[in-house]
This record gives C-alpha cells, structure tokens and sequence, in this order.
C-alpha cells in the first residue's frame, strides 16, 4: 500500500537556520500518530512544512505517493487555537464552512449540502447547539472543538493537528480522543503533535520521536521506551546546530 | 512674490476655519450659522441662508454639487467596503500609512504633465504607495524594529516630501491655481466628470471584489495559513486588496483630504463593529455609514459655503461612532448602565416582594392582605419608603391597594414571583447546606444574591439533586411548583397544612 505521508530529507531553515533537518520516514494508512518532541523540536515546523506554509529548503514530501499540490484536498487542517483572533466577526458556522471552501473555491456560493456537512461536524464534536455562538463567547475547549469541525468539513483522508489537546478541559480532551479513534476506525490517518508523554502512550497507536531531527518512528509499543525518550529529551543537538548555523553563514560569505 | 504670498494668507485664513471645525459637535450648528452670515458680508454667494442652502441641496438642482455628492456617495461606499477588512484585519495603522505616504506621489503625477489628470496622480499615487508598503516591510524584515514603528517612520517621511513638493508646485507660475492643495484638506466641490468616473470604476472594482471574493478575503482575515492549506490564492487576494485600498484612497483624497482620509477607512467599520458581529453585517453597515457621513459631511461643508469637506465627514463619522459607543444594544456604555439600573430596580421590587411573603407566611396566610403600617413595621422602614415601595409593584401590576390606600395584596402574578424568589432563597440555601456542606448559619447572605439570577432551568436541575425538598434548613416550606406556576392566591384552609 501506498504510503499515506512521506518525507524524503526534509529540511527546513527559518532565516538560514535549520530547525528540522534531513527527516525520513513513511507513515503508512490508518496509522494514528502522535508526534513527540521537546520545545522547539520543530513540530509544528514539520506539520507546516508538510502543507507547505514554510517553504522546506531541501527534500521534498509526498500524500498518498503525490505532490501535495495535488493531494491538498485529501489534507484537513487544525491549526494552533492561538493563530487566530478570536474576536473577530464570525460565528461558529462560519468558522465551519469555511471548511468546504477548499472543496468548492473560493468563488463558490455554500450549498445546503456544504451546511449539512458543517452541522453533522458540529455534532460530530458536541458543538452543534452553539453553531449560531458568537466566537468570542466560546471557551478554550469550544474553541478546539471549532477547529477540529472545521476540519472534519473538510472531509479529508489525512488529519494534521497542531496541539489539539493544549490548554483544554476534560471534556474536550476525552471528545477528541474519541475524534481521534472513531477517524482512525474509518481508515483516516491522522498526525498529531502533542506535548503531553504522560497520555500519548494511551492515545496514540505510533509515535514520532522529533528533536530537530527524527529519532524515531514505529509502533507506540517498540519506540515508547526510556532509552528513545532520553535521546529525544536529552538537550538540544548543539553541535549540529552550531555547526549549521555556521555552515549557512559561510555559504553567504562565499 | 507678492501672489504667493496672498495665497499662504489665503491659506492661514483656511487653516483657521478649519480649526474651528473642529470644534465638539454640539456647537457644530452655531458655527455653521456664524460662518453663513461672515459669506454673506463677504458676498461670495448671491444665497446665503441655512435654509436655502438647504433647499438647494436637497433639490440637487446644482449639477456641480450633484457631482460632488455622487463622489462622496462612491467615496463612502468605497471606503466603507474596504475599511471593513482593514479594521477587522488590524490593518487601520496600514491605511493611515498608505494615505499619507501617496502624497509626494500626487505631485509626481501633477508634475507629469502640470496639470490635475486623475489618472497620472492615480498611477504615480498607487505606484508611490507601494513603494512605501515595501519600505515598511524592508525595514521589519531586516532590522529589529517592529511594523508599528516602521510604519511611523514611513509615513511621516513620506509626507514631509509630499508637502515639500506640494509646496513647490505652488510656487510654480502655472501651480498656482491647480487646486493641489485642495488634497491636503478636501474639498468635494473640486472634484470634476473625470474625477468622478475614476471614483465610479475604483468603487465598481472593489464592489465586486467583494461580492465574489467574499469567501475568500473572510478566510484571509480570519485566518490566512489556513486558507493557504485549502489552496485559495491568499496572496493574490492580499495584494488586489492592498491595491484597491490605495486606489480608494487616492481617489477619495480630493474629497476628503491626505490627513484625514484614513479617517474614512476606519470610523464606518469601526462603528460597524459595535453594532454587529457577523462580517457580512459588518460590511453592509460600514459601507451605509461610509456613504451617510460622506454624503453629511458634503451637505455640512455646502452649507458652511464651500468650507473643506474631509473635516466635516470625518465629524460626522465620529459622530455616528459616538452615538454608537453609547447607544449600542450589546456593548454601549449607556446601554449597560440603562441594563444595570433596571436590574437594580428588579432586584428591589423582588425584595419587596419576599418580605410582603414573609409577612404573610408568618400569618399562616390567613389575611387575605397586608397594612402598609405592619409592613413599615416588619421591615423597619418609614411609611413613605414602603408607599414608593408599593407605588412600584402597583405599577408593574404585581399588587393592588384597598381604595383607602392601607392594604396591599397580591396579584395572580405578584403571587407567583414572590413564590419563586422565596423558593429560590430556600433552594439554594439547602444546597449549600446539603451538598456543599456550608454550615446553616453561612448561607443566608448569598442566598440573598443567587435569588435574583437563578433561571428556572437551574432550579429544576437544584430541584432533582436535592430530590424535590419540602423545607429548607431552617424548616421553613419550600413553596413548590403549584405556586410559582399555579395561578390561584391560596386562600387560609389551602395553605396551613404546607
């Protein structure tokens, strides 16, 4: 079977500098990934560059053995809940639809079908009696769930989501977690970046051990184990950074 | 030298009037009346009162001014649409910047070939002002200084050389008399046919980028990588949007001038926000503001005989704005005092009448009313204090007075409010005790508070915990369902057995 993600030496500098070098690996379908990884580990990094919302300065990436360019509405989204403004003048519908925006374009008038799609994903995330609520009246935990609809409108094979579970109550996070399996059971494959080592063992099927560069990947129970944990925890690469950095400025000099 | 210089006193007498507009808007009538009558001595204008200006505007039998008007309605509606995306995008300091920063490019174009061709002033306008977007982000992408102060230097840079240009071309034997000072402060009645039809095609753009772009330039305020991972042309839509702010800004400019045309980008929407939270709404309502106070601004300044129009639209801006600020259903300020004050009022009338159900609980129900001199007597207040007290639930036909003014009793609807605030106290007073573990003697004070906001669907959720309690912590009965929801005033032999 195809591959549902793989990267092939992916790097990827912000100004010059790496933050996420050479990663190689092949997520296969149905696989519900937790990615793991220190601050600054560039997990995030990598859920973007993946879309390619940072430019990768080498390697390349593809979903289900195509370009992303041509696999994108195949992807769904779920971004960092602080990305956005929440004040801003919309309520949760709207937030929602714009989930169908992909499928439809941007030119497109929203269908009844697009509304039933974006109420089924509310109810999906126990949202749908707050689909007419102001955004700026939700709690974090709303908030999350919003996003997680959005994506499941887009109706996508492959799931990246950007810390679903930071900041939000019990509630939420048993509802994502139950997300979580119910896609997985329908064949989807979903990455997920998470902070959190105490609960990924339980939620995640593999596991990504990411500092800066990939340590490991597999099944929860083979990479799950002190000895990668330590390598994925144990202080930045400093030397490779340094020497990187040092690399890229005397590529300018010369 | 000499003609020079009567056009700077000329100038030093505009600059004055144009400080006295901006004088608070109450006395902006007063002003306008002292203005008329100082024409008149000057006796520019064969008609000088308010009222025939007025009727002359409102017959639109001037085809000057019904050019003028229709610029300010285009200007509006322009401005209006596009101001909607910038304030919610936190974009406003971005349009103060381009609006400033086209000036030298007005005089460049001016200078093209020495005279006011809209289009030349319009592409050296638009061309200048992206330089000067692309100076900003040059300096944020290279030096540690953030956008705001990037964006404060361009700015005034830019400036500083417009007027510097400005100036010179009036010094120009053939610039004297362009009018390219009527872009500094505005002036609506300089306008002409050609200028207009740039305004119509730059509105007409933007109307319907708007319409058909609508989903997507919502995805880009909202949330621009998100629309990025959908594959929506993000940054073509950024881009065509930038360029029509400019296009709207130096359009609008003769109306309204470079100092204040931001203004027209920034007080719609703004006052738009205040009223709704839709986007759509926001843009509708921005662009009726947008075209409203451009179109009052223009009949103000008609009025005042031709005074620089940008103050008075931006005056009549900031006053829909106040008025919003104050009056708005959700989040004015005099809305949410008028809000407060009558749940205050509420707050008594339901005291009022819990004490009146005490007293006559006391009684075992058995008087059919209660004196106002027991009631004075019970809650330790002088007689007038309970007459007021009376007079209000009188009002909100929640008692009635024995015609000799002595006996107050409940109506059906007294009856059931005072039932439900005393069984909201007591509920929430054996909560406290039962489930929360608060001693008896605790809970009193806040039950004292949680009474008056306790919805129904609480009290039925209190109710079912606390398996459908009889008495509170006290002993004393809780009134149940039968009468907060019954209609009937429980005569003596109902009541004693509760």
């Amino acid at each position: 079977m195809i591959p549902a993600l793989e990267l092939h030496d992916l790097t990827v500098s912000y100004a010059k500098k790496p933050v996420l070098y050479g990663v190689d690996v092949q997520v296969p379908q149905g696989a519900l990934v937790g990615i793991i990884g220190p601050n600054g580990a560039g997990k995030s990094t990598m859920i973007r560059a993946i879309m390619g919302l940072t430019p990768a300065s080498s390697g390349w990436v593809q979903i289900f053995g195509e370009t992303f360019e041509k696999s994108r509405h195949r992807v769904g989204y779920v971004p960092q809940r602080e990305q956005v403004d929440w004040d801003f003048p919309v309520n949760v519908m709207d937030v929602v639809l714009m989930g169908r925006y992909g499928r439809r374009g941007w030119l497109r008038r929203v269908t009844k079908e697009d509304k039933k799609i974006a109420e089924e994903s509310l109810d999906k995330v126990g949202m749908l009696p707050f689909r007419n609520r102001q955004i700026a009246n939700l709690s974090g935990g709303q908030q999350q769930r919003v996003f997680l609809a959005r994506a499941l409108a887009q109706q996508s094979d492959f799931y990246l989501m950007d810390e679903p579970f930071a900041g939000v109550d019990a509630t939420t996070e048993r509802a994502i977690v139950t997300l979580l399996q119910d896609l997985q059971s329908q064949g989807k494959t979903i990455l997920v970046v998470h902070h959190d080592l105490t609960t990924a063992k339980e939620y995640f099927d593999h596991l990504l051990l990411l500092n800066m560069r990939l340590v490991a990947f597999g099944k929860t129970a083979d990479v799950f184990t002190v000895e990668q944990l330590q390598k994925t925890y144990g202080g930045r690469l400093t030397i490779l950074s340094d020497v990187a950095a040092k690399a890229s400025q005397a590529e300018e000099l010369t | 030298m000499k003609p020079s210089r009567t056009a700077e006193i000329g100038r030093t007498q505009r600059f004055r009037k144009t400080n006295l507009c901006v004088l608070p808007i109450s006395a902006l009538f007063l002003l306008l009346g002292t203005i008329s009558s100082h024409a008149a001595r000057i006796g520019d204008l064969t008609e000088t009162s308010i009222t025939d200006q007025a009727f002359r505007f409102f017959t639109f039998s001037d085809p000057s001014l019904r050019l003028a008007l229709f610029g300010c309605i285009l200007l509006g509606l322009n401005c209006g649409l596009l101001g909607g995306f910038v304030v919610v995008r936190r974009m406003s300091l971005v349009g103060d910047t381009l609006s400033h920063a086209v000036l030298p490019g007005i005089a460049l174009g001016f200078l093209w070939n020495m005279n006011k061709d809209p289009v030349a002033i319009l592409i050296g306008a638009t061309l200048v002002g992206g330089l000067s977007m692309l100076t900003v982000s040059a300096i944020t992408r290279t030096t540690r200084l953030k956008e705001d102060a990037a964006m404060g230097l361009v700015l005034s840079s830019f400036y500083a050389v417009g007027i510097c240009l400005i100036g010179m071309i009036q010094r120009l034997p053939s610039g004297n008399k362009s009018g390219i000072d009527k872009f500094l402060f505005g002036q609506a009645a300089a306008m002409n046919g050609s200028d207009i039809t740039l305004m119509a095609i730059t509105a007409g753009l933007t109307l319907l980028f708007v319409t058909f772009g609508y989903r997507g330039l919502l995805t880009l305020s909202f949330h621009r990588a998100f629309g990025e991972s959908l594959g929506l042309p993000m940054g073509f839509l950024h881009h065509a949007m930038m360029l029509l702010i400019s296009f709207a800004v130096v359009t609008a400019m003769q109306a309204v001038g470079v100092v204040l045309v931001s203004a027209m980008l920034i007080i719609p929407p703004a006052t738009a926000c205040l009223l709704t939270d839709r986007m759509h709404r926001v843009l509708i309502l921005s662009a009726v503001i947008g075209i409203a106070t451009a179109a009052f601004g223009a009949f103000l300044s008609f009025l005042g005989s031709n005074l620089p129009t940008g103050p008075f639209m931006v005056l009549a801006g900031s006053f829909v704005f106040t008025m919003a600020f104050l009056f708005s259903p959700q989040q004015g300020w005099l809305t949410r005092l008028w809000r407060q004050r009558t749940q205050k009022s509420r707050i008594e009338r339901e005291n009022t009448l819990k004490a009146m159900y005490h007293l006559a609980e006391r009684r075992d129900f058995r008087e059919e009313g209660i004196t106002l001199l027991d009631f004075a007597e019970v809650r330790r207040e002088p007689l007038e204090q309970i007459r007021l007290q009376s007079d209000d639930l009188l009002r909100q036909k929640l008692a009635t007075l024995t015609d000799d003014g002595s006996m107050l009793h409940f109506t059906p609807e007294g009856w059931r409010k005072a039932c439900a605030v005393v069984r909201n106290h007591r509920l929430w007073e054996l909560y406290l005790t039962n489930i929360m573990q608060y001693g008896t003697d605790h809970v009193h004070d806040d039950a004292e508070k949680i009474e008056h906001v306790l919805g129904e669907d609480t009290v039925r959720q209190l109710e079912r915990r606390l398996n459908f309690p009889q008495t509170d912590p006290h002993g004393k009965p809780i009134p149940g369902a039968r009468e907060v929801h019954g209609q009937s005033i429980p005569r003596p032999a109902e009541t004693t057995g509760y």
